[in-house]
């Protein structure tokens, strides 16, 4: 076979191969898109928008879990109790003083006013989703529930990997980095609200 | 080590096939001839027990999916429909578990092998660690596998595993909602694992193939970890290693064919049984017993980030194993530090297992986190400091030599 020539000054041959493979890399991104965003929510997903909960029918101390999205939601009727062990908890024994209430402002801090929307805070509502790594927490036991006898109240447990929330749904020992997020929800009257 | 092909066509057919494709050259050199240390033990027949264990897998794989359905209403009651209906579903469904189970009991027992004789030092670095991406396929493979009988511990394993990448910082809930591609593990997660437990393997053949070519460039290690010097060394692999391989084969299905026969569901959790509730979290989740060690170390460490961190690195560390180890004496059966220490790390890998299976409470959280350092202190720590420190025995001059030695004990 003989050598490929030799030039010592740019060529055609040069041009062609530069512009050749520039055309075919931007190709190869442009098409790499349409299968990387395959995956993401499709329509139908996206389609399954908001759920309507009639929270007049839960009893105070009562705690329901609804599915919005495809995960569980907790709405919980909190006791009195409840509230006041939420509230005499000090901001500096947080683990994560950010309030994660998709009603409140990005970095609102966690006290329990702001961890409910409108100040209501008989009603807490947030993900039944363990923010370490995603499973559904145990109501009314942990260390940071409210002991009355030898019953708990409020306070959340996570089976998997041992992360505890306060009776707020705030971190407070385990893996788990953040509170428990409140997904975005509104009054529509007094006793119903709508989640999504 | 395969030199030039000994292989002569007799038949005209032969040799015009030959020249137009010299596969059967190919396959006599690699199966037949190739020249293979003449001392290996019963610990160097895991390799081809791996390979019958991946076809195994395959055929049973591929008659399932022939009865299966992958959708979150159906694939529950599809595999009752393979255990109850479908002619001898029962036995390829058990086969097809069990088997996952048995094919990693088998690689396990190859790495282990691997990391005792130092079959990862050079010239074998590239061969070890293409040993360690086959080990990350397999995970992932079995991983998807077990989502897709729809039961409680599929769906919650596939939920937590899949909730490991929401721990990287700002893209992590971005990435986790495209591998569900909803909001939570789903419909689409389902149909998008089985379509990738079908695909992966055939991925896992093809990378076997380059194992075994990187196997046959520098050929087998062996128990005394010395080179081979001449052909006195070797014996052809056919007949001496495709029967002792043969006959581990048939030793180790046997005990496979015990528990397929008479405890299918002992190395799996009672809770697949209950159909996937994506409301309620089983009290205590835990994963197959092949990933336990690294599910103890993900649970050790308290900093979700950090967890899992650890717990991929205690994985990936694997791949740097060649150079870690710094001793210039191959095999662990001539160093007397590394021999103990070896053992010492193979029982912190059982009991990092155990904590696995337990529930994170009281003292298993602290023990979890002594065996977890101590896994990392082995690797980088204990391998490299032992290879300098150390003083090994005398090694062999040549493997024919320690053959004979051993015989005129």
């Amino acid at each position: 076979m003989a050598d490929t020539a030799v030039h010592d000054t740019v060529n055609r041959r040069d041009f062609l191969m530069i512009a050749t493979g520039a055309v075919a890399g931007v190709g190869v991104v442009l098409t790499a898109w349409p299968f990387i965003n395959q995956m993401n929510p499709d329509a139908a997903v996206l389609a399954m928008a908001s759920i309507e909960v009639d929270i007049g029918a839960i009893a105070e101390g009562q705690e329901v879990i609804l599915k919005w999205r495809g995960n569980p939601v907790f709405v919980r009727h909190r006791t009195k109790a409840e509230i006041d062990a939420a509230k005499a908890v000090k901001m500096e024994e947080l683990k994560d003083p950010i309030a994660r209430n998709a009603n409140a402002k990005d970095n609102d801090s966690a006290t329990d006013e702001n961890r409910v929307v409108g100040g209501k805070e008989n009603f807490l509502v947030m993900m039944a989703v363990c923010t370490h790594l995603g499973c559904v927490p145990i109501g009314n036991s942990g260390e940071f529930a409210v002991v009355q006898g030898n019953a708990k109240t409020g306070g959340w447990f996570c089976p998997c990997h041992g992360s505890q929330y306060d009776t707020a749904g705030r971190i407070r020992k385990g893996p788990a980095p953040q509170n428990l997020d409140v997904p975005p929800y509104k009054y529509l009257s007094d006793s119903k609200i709508q989640i999504g | 080590m395969s030199g030039p092909s000994k292989y002569q066509p007799t038949s005209a057919l032969g040799k015009w096939f030959h020249e137009r494709l010299p596969i059967v050259a190919f396959a006599k050199e690699t199966v037949v001839d190739f020249p293979t240390p003449k001392n290996l033990n019963y610990w160097w027949t895991f390799g081809g027990i791996l390979a019958v264990m991946m076809v195994v897998q395959i055929i049973t794989g591929i008659v399932l999916v022939m009865h299966y359905t992958p959708h979150v209403d159906m694939a529950f009651d599809s595999v009752e429909h393979i255990m109850r209906d479908v002619n001898y579903g029962w036995l390829m469904r058990y086969m097809h578990m069990t088997g996952a189970s048995f094919f990693f009991i088998a690689v396990y027992i190859h790495m282990f092998r691997g990391m005792y004789y130092g079959s990862y030092k050079a010239p074998r670095e590239v061969l070890w660690m293409i040993g360690v991406i086959i080990y990350l396929i397999m995970m992932a493979t079995a991983f998807m596998g077990y989502v897709l009988p729809w039961g409680q511990m599929s769906f919650w394993g596939a939920k937590v595993i899949t909730n490991l990448f929401s721990a990287i910082p700002f893209v992590g809930s971005s990435i986790t909602t495209w591998l569900w591609g909803g909001y939570s593990v789903d419909n689409p997660t389902l149909n998008r694992f089985f379509s990738l437990h079908y695909l992966l393997p055939f991925v896992l053949a093809a990378v076997v193939a380059l194992h075994i070519w990187a196997l046959h460039v520098p050929g087998n290690n062996n128990p005394t970890g010395i080179e081979v010097k001449s052909e006195k060394d070797t014996v052809p692999f056919h007949p001496y290693y495709t029967l002792k391989d043969g006959f581990a084969i048939v030793a180790f299905l046997i005990v496979y064919a015990l528990f397929v026969f008479y405890g299918p569901n002992y190395l799996g959790d009672a809770v697949n049984y209950v159909q996937a509730n994506p409301l309620s979290t089983p009290a205590h989740i835990k994963p197959e017993w092949y990933y336990l060690p690294f599910y103890a170390i993900l649970r050790s460490i308290p900093n979700k980030l950090l967890g899992v961190i650890a717990m991929f690195s205690s994985i990936l560390i694997l791949l740097f194993l060649p150079w870690l180890d710094t001793s210039r004496v191959r095999s662990g059966k001539y160093r007397p530090v590394f021999k103990l220490e070896f053992w010492v790390f193979a029982v912190v890998c059982v009991a990092l297992g155990y904590i696995g299976s337990r529930p994170p409470e009281g003292s298993f959280v602290f023990w979890g986190q002594v065996l977890t350092v101590y896994y990392f202190a082995h690797f980088i720590i204990f391998l490299p400091l032992m290879g300098l420190l150390e003083q090994p025995k005398q090694t062999p001059n040549s493997i024919s030599e320690d053959v004979l030695a051993q015989g005129q004990k």
